[in-house]
């Protein structure tokens, strides 16, 4: 038998690995992989919760449209992220974000 | 008890959490956009054992045709070679304290805390989710498709050369 709690705890855990990528890796392209994989461990959890979760029938629909609002909004995010890294890489020529210092005070 | 729909989840938990760590762990980058593809295809296999067909499908047509090609196309227009001495940060144990903080944290709070479920799985079929995206949520449904638009037109004026130079 599935449980809610598999769900809560496999999302758990992607999420914890994407924050990982976010705080350890310098390439800023691994950064937004990493934030890929923290935004699909919410629609995991967001998935759990519609499927077992006891509410209604009209508020059960209401978990996997929040799920495509989260894809939407991450597609958009991916697409302003790569066009801020590819003018990064023609202005500095490196995607290492520990050199984006300049406004470092 | 261990039924079929229980292991086929672990198998897509498996490919999930192990997806993640390629990302995560890999020296090469390319190997690190595939264990992306292979982690989201993971979540569409969950997906699918929640009887979220529609988005299983979104997932795979979305994450894993759109997204995982944009990031190999954004990696061979930056300099790949670049990728192998940009290895793991220099504060790197700080960060992994942190994660498994957060994992030991999410996951005492999932274990202590009791929500009421359904023993079963509770499908929700397409013509319950359309009407549901085209009536109660149509203002924010077509809010969405506006951000899409701005995005489209913002990464397009970001990555414009003017005049041919830059």
């Amino acid at each position: 038998m599935i449980e809610l709690a598999h769900l809560q705890i496999l999302a758990a855990a992607l999420f914890s690995i994407g924050l990982y990528g976010v705080l350890a890796r310098r390439s800023a392209v691994l950064i937004l992989m990493s934030i890929e994989l923290m935004l699909n461990a919410v629609n995991i959890n967001l998935i759990g919760f519609a499927a077992f979760v006891d509410f209604g029938e009209a508020q059960r629909a209401l978990g996997q449209v929040l799920v495509i609002f989260v894809i939407t909004i991450a597609a958009a995010e991916l697409a302003l992220a790569i066009a801020i890294i590819l003018r990064l890489y023609r202005n500095r020529s490196s995607v290492n974000v520990d050199g984006l210092d300049t406004l470092k005070w | 008890m261990i039924t079929p729909s229980l292991v086929f989840y672990y198998l897509a938990a498996a490919l999930v959490i192990a997806g993640g760590l390629g990302v995560v762990f890999t020296r090469n980058i390319v190997y690190a956009a595939f264990a992306l593809l292979a982690s989201l295809l993971g979540v569409a296999g969950v997906f699918l054992l929640m009887f979220a067909e529609f988005l299983a499908l979104v997932q795979v047509l979305i994450y894993g045709g759109a997204v995982v090609i944009v990031v190999l196309f954004s990696l061979m227009l930056t300099r790949i070679q670049d990728f192998e001495n940009l290895t793991d940060h220099r504060q790197w144990p700080l960060a992994a304290v942190i994660s498994i903080g957060v994992f030991v944290l999410l996951t005492a709070s999932v274990v202590t805390t009791g929500v009421r479920t359904t023993t079963e799985r509770n499908s929700v079929d397409f013509a319950t989710l359309g009407e549901s995206l085209f009536t109660d949520w149509a203002v924010p449904f077509e809010v969405a498709s506006l951000v899409l638009l701005v995005a489209l037109i913002g990464s397009i004026v970001l990555v414009r050369t003017v005049g041919g130079r830059d």
